[in-house]
């Protein structure tokens, strides 16, 4: 992750200063992460010095930018390779990398030290606007629309000017729904129900649809990548895809229109349309372990041993199949139904689908790219798992596993206790929070992010490293075959 | 696939129009739904609280009268209930006042970032109680906190708390004190009042039987 030496493309470099940033704030995540995690525990921790919601505003913002850095470095990588083409303005592409970094550096900064404002359109502007997942202050929403327009004007030039391939027709198609949806929650009204309505359309229809897209593109070019399965394939399932989570994800926005002073027919348009939503994700599941089998067999029936150049980028890639089907598909199936709902609204349970699905969706996925680059930025062949790989695989995966089924655990007692029992107020909120299951829970749930922290410095450690040492490896290998 | 496709099932180009059929479809569908949503949500007008036309998001002079959320065996789920007019912080409060009031409180719940810790109609945090029908809590109704703070009316009280809440602990994990003004935190408590008259489709479920059922004692505590 140390050098683009071997890179050809200008946006491939560019690719991997975007991912060199992401991986500084997933550790900022995972630390903030666990403050909160302490608070739950011991609420004197830093209390009136850097509260909950300080440290939990930085840990989700965190997690949705630096996956906005990975996200956009994914792209800047796959383009040349897609299109055949440097992307056409990387002047203005690196311009725009430094401010936005820049401006995520201002307003971490803000947030950190000066944490909340007084009630009034100052604060929106500068400080922060205070609605979960969308606090960047408004001078931060604007510099963030002018940065993605000049990422989106890289992408879609770059495709019209090169090879125009099924995988980049989606990705152009996307990133412009994507990039579209943020203008949704740019906008301050008194209503809080039209207020959340509109928040509703920015993330949900990100991360569960447009988000899901982006995935299955990333998948489709890996599988290329890594194993050189047949394009043609890919394609066809990466269409099927598209049809299934644009069919389910659209309308499954109904799910969170149940309570917030919506009409009642949503409760119908929820619950149909979100209980679609975990099919196109065993669709992708199939679809990632089908080319993986077929291309291994054709493989081994040339006499080779392996299809794979490069095995960390195809776990992680295996382990994105698994996570979105069990952390968006299941674990979001669980509560996803009005019936359900009503009693696991604003429970644990919420946060236990939260930590595995977007870990399970998304964070596995942009690893599996950030190996890929580190292969290519090396000039490395075939890249294999270290010890390193291996410990962080199994310490995230482990770590992440554990929060949620602790988390699980917690929103179960809830359900149980504060809601179905105790109707929900205050005196109830606070009767669950203090029984021993959710306390227990939330312990584990401190034991295991620690795990997954301990896991992230494993791949932060192997990514500085591993393509170095396998580069070194294959010229040795080289080296000993001219000799030979 | 090759051009010319054995079957239409491995045809890329039936896939391709396909998709963007479904996607379209969806698209308008949510579009349409919008636009009758919106309807819906839209704030009530203050003619029509005085006439007592029900509103799903009724105006901010909903802060002059009295809310309740009660039963309805029709829809099978507690609803807010708007009653008589009672005064609010000693006075009632004109149109534009009422206006004026919500909008500093909704800005206030932002500037002060409630929603990282407390969750707003069941969305935010889940470190904080449920503020969808915090004023309609028992905690303030039953003479808790009035008690506590050494206020006359609950709303008063809620101001009190909002201001220092660190001096009124009522469990371990307290609220930090957000350095929130006289004016902002009786703004803060319209908007409370305003939230809890919004027609949440029934939740929290069985809210309105939470204070028989914890003096009942029907739960493992």
């Amino acid at each position: 992750m140390l050098t683009s030496a071997h890179l050809k493309y200008e946006s491939q470099k560019l690719a991997m200063n975007y991912f060199r940033v992401a991986i500084v704030l997933f550790g900022a995540q995972l630390l903030m992460g666990l403050i909160a995690a302490i608070q739950f525990l011991y609420p004197g921790f830093l209390f009136e010095l850097f509260d909950f919601s300080v440290a939990r505003m930085v840990h989700i913002n965190a997690l949705v930018v630096w996956m906005l850095f990975a996200m956009i470095g994914s792209v800047y990588y796959m383009i040349p390779d897609e299109t055949g083409e440097e992307a056409v303005a990387i002047g203005l592409g690196k311009l725009a990398f430094w401010v936005l970094t820049a401006a995520v550096t201002v307003v971490v900064l803000v947030y950190i030290f000066i944490q909340v404002g007084s009630a009034s359109e100052t604060t929106i502007w500068f400080i922060n606007e205070g609605r979960e997942y969308l606090e960047a202050p408004r001078w931060a929403d604007i510099g963030i629309v002018v940065v993605v327009l000049i990422f989106y004007w890289n992408v879609f030039a770059t495709y019209m000017k090169g090879r125009r391939t099924g995988i980049m027709t989606v990705m152009v198609a996307n990133l412009f729904a994507l990039a579209g949806l943020y203008l949704c929650g740019m906008f301050f009204t008194d209503n809080i129900s039209m207020d959340q309505y509109w928040w509703w359309w920015v993330i949900h229809l990100w991360v569960e649809a447009t988000w899901e897209v982006f995935v299955g593109t990333l998948a489709a070019y890996a599988l290329i990548k890594i194993l050189g399965a047949k394009r043609e394939i890919v394609e066809m399932w990466l269409w099927i895809e598209v049809l299934m989570l644009f069919g389910s994800g659209i309308l499954g926005l109904g799910h969170h229109y149940f309570w917030i002073g919506t009409p009642e027919y949503w409760w119908e348009i929820g619950a149909l349309f979100s209980a679609l939503e975990p099919v196109p994700l065993v669709a992708m599941f199939v679809h990632v372990l089908y080319d993986w089998g077929k291309e291994q067999g054709h493989c081994e029936a040339k006499g080779n041993a392996h299809a794979i150049n490069n095995t960390p980028a195809m776990a992680w890639i295996a382990a994105n199949a698994f996570g979105n089907f069990l952390g968006a598909g299941i674990w979001g199936f669980f509560h996803t139904l009005p019936q359900v709902n009503i009693y696991t609204h604003g429970t644990q349970f919420t946060a236990a689908h939260g930590h595995l699905a977007f870990f399970g969706a998304y964070a596995t996925i942009l690893i599996g790219m950030m190996y890929l680059a580190v292969q290519g930025a090396y000039g490395v062949k075939t890249m294999k798992m270290t010890f390193k790989t291996k410990m962080s695989l199994f310490l995230i995966i482990f770590g992440v596993l554990g929060m949620t089924v602790a988390l699980t655990i917690a929103g179960y007692e809830q359900v149980l206790v504060e809601r179905a029992d105790l109707g929900g107020g205050w005196d109830a909120f606070f009767i669950a929070q203090e029984l021993p299951w959710y306390v227990q829970a939330q312990a584990w749930r401190l034991v295991m992010g620690l795990v997954t922290f301990a896991g992230f410095v494993y791949l932060a450690w192997d990514l500085l490293t591993i393509g170095k040492v396998t580069a070194t490896e294959e010229a040795a290998e080289g080296m000993a075959a001219q000799a030979a | 696939m090759s051009k010319k496709s054995a079957s239409v099932w491995t045809s890329i180009p039936f896939w391709r129009r396909s998709a963007a059929w479904v996607t379209g479809t969806a698209t308008v569908l949510l579009i349409w739904l919008t636009f009758d949503t919106m309807g819906q949500i839209a704030m009530g007008s203050d003619a029509d609280l005085e006439k007592g036309i029900k509103h799903r998001i009724p105006a901010a002079s909903v802060i002059n009268y009295h809310i309740d959320y009660v039963m309805d065996e029709k829809r099978g789920h507690e609803v807010p209930v708007i009653g008589e007019k009672e005064p609010f912080f000693g006075k009632e409060w004109s149109n534009q006042e009422a206006a004026d009031l919500l909008h500093l409180g909704k800005l206030a719940s932002q500037a002060k970032n409630c929603m990282n810790c407390h969750t707003l109609l069941g969305n935010g945090a889940y470190y904080a109680p449920d503020l969808t029908k915090a004023w309609l809590d028992t905690k303030w109704n039953d003479g808790t906190m009035t008690g506590i703070t050494g206020k006359e009316t609950k709303e008063e009280a809620m101001a009190e708390f909002l201001m220092h809440p660190s001096r009124y602990p009522t469990h371990a994990r307290m609220m930090p004190n957000l350095g929130i003004t006289k004016k902002e935190a009786v703004a803060l408590v319209a908007f409370l009042k305003h939230m809890s008259s919004i027609d949440t489709n029934g939740f929290p479920r069985n809210f309105s039987q939470s204070a028989k059922r914890l003096e009942g004692g029907t739960h493992a505590h």
